[in-house]
């Protein structure tokens, strides 16, 4: 099964909502609950991310018997130095999006917690792109 | 213990999402970050926070959460209203501070 869905740049309000049609899909497919509550929250935070950071981009899932995988890829700024953005605390978020309770510097790392694969690659001025996977099994 | 019952012993206001007044609840998560909630809630928990904006609707839904309420008599603007009564999740409101509120439901959860 493929799934696509795009994401804007700061459009907070619709964030989560390729997150939300995942986990139906998921749940439809009877796939074990504790699996789909790690696709959601590292699904959840590569979103906010596009939207937060990115100048949007494309969510891309492909779902198997024995695993999803999920590409967020977005158009940009990309990420100078991706150890550094990936300890938990570290944030380049603005003063308005910490505001709404984002840019704790949490979301990297709780993709990481949360899945079996991840595999970040950004080039700066181009975009980053962010592919993650969770075995059904 | 249900959403109903935490509404009638604390004396919450219910702003919206009256439908889900029978969910049971699973214990209870404070914080702002909106990142730690969804990494560290779990289903069934009462989240008690300050944030008004439709993306706390987002993530009380994706980790099906019981409710959510708002400290200090604070609303949320209709586009989270609107979803809180979509999704039967409700929102719910009190007066009183985090610290205050807070202990008045750990007291009642763990009573």
């Amino acid at each position: 099964m493929h799934l696509e869905y795009q994401v804007y740049e700061a459009d907070f309000v619709n964030a989560g909502s390729a997150s939300s049609s995942i986990k139906k899909t998921l749940k439809q497919l009877n796939i074990n609950p504790a699996i789909i509550k790690r696709v959601v929250v590292a699904l959840y935070e590569a979103e906010v991310n596009a939207i937060a950071h990115a100048y949007g981009g494309t969510i891309t899932a492909d779902i198997d018997a024995n695993k999803i995988n999920i590409k967020v890829v977005d158009k940009g700024p990309g990420i100078p130095d991706i150890d550094w953005a990936m300890q938990e605390g570290n944030s380049t978020a603005s003063p308005e999006v910490r505001d709404m309770g984002f840019g704790a510097g949490m979301g990297l790392p709780n993709i990481q917690k949360n899945v079996d694969k991840l595999n970040v690659q950004s080039t700066v001025g181009v975009g980053t792109s962010v592919e993650m996977e969770v075995n059904f099994k | 213990m249900k959403v109903k019952e935490l509404v009638e012993k604390l004396n919450l206001k219910v702003l919206s999402g009256e439908n889900g007044l029978d969910r049971e609840i699973d214990g209870c998560y404070i914080s702002d970050l909106l990142s730690d909630v969804m990494g560290n809630a779990e289903m069934g928990n009462v989240w008690i926070t300050l944030q008004t904006h439709k993306n706390v609707m987002a993530v009380a839904s994706l980790k099906e959460m019981s409710c959510i309420i708002l400290v200090k008599n604070l609303g949320a603007n209709e586009d989270t209203l609107n979803q809180s009564n979509e999704e039967a999740l409700p929102i719910l409101q009190t007066s009183l501070p985090t610290y205050e509120i807070a202990g008045q439901v750990y007291n009642l959860l763990h009573s």
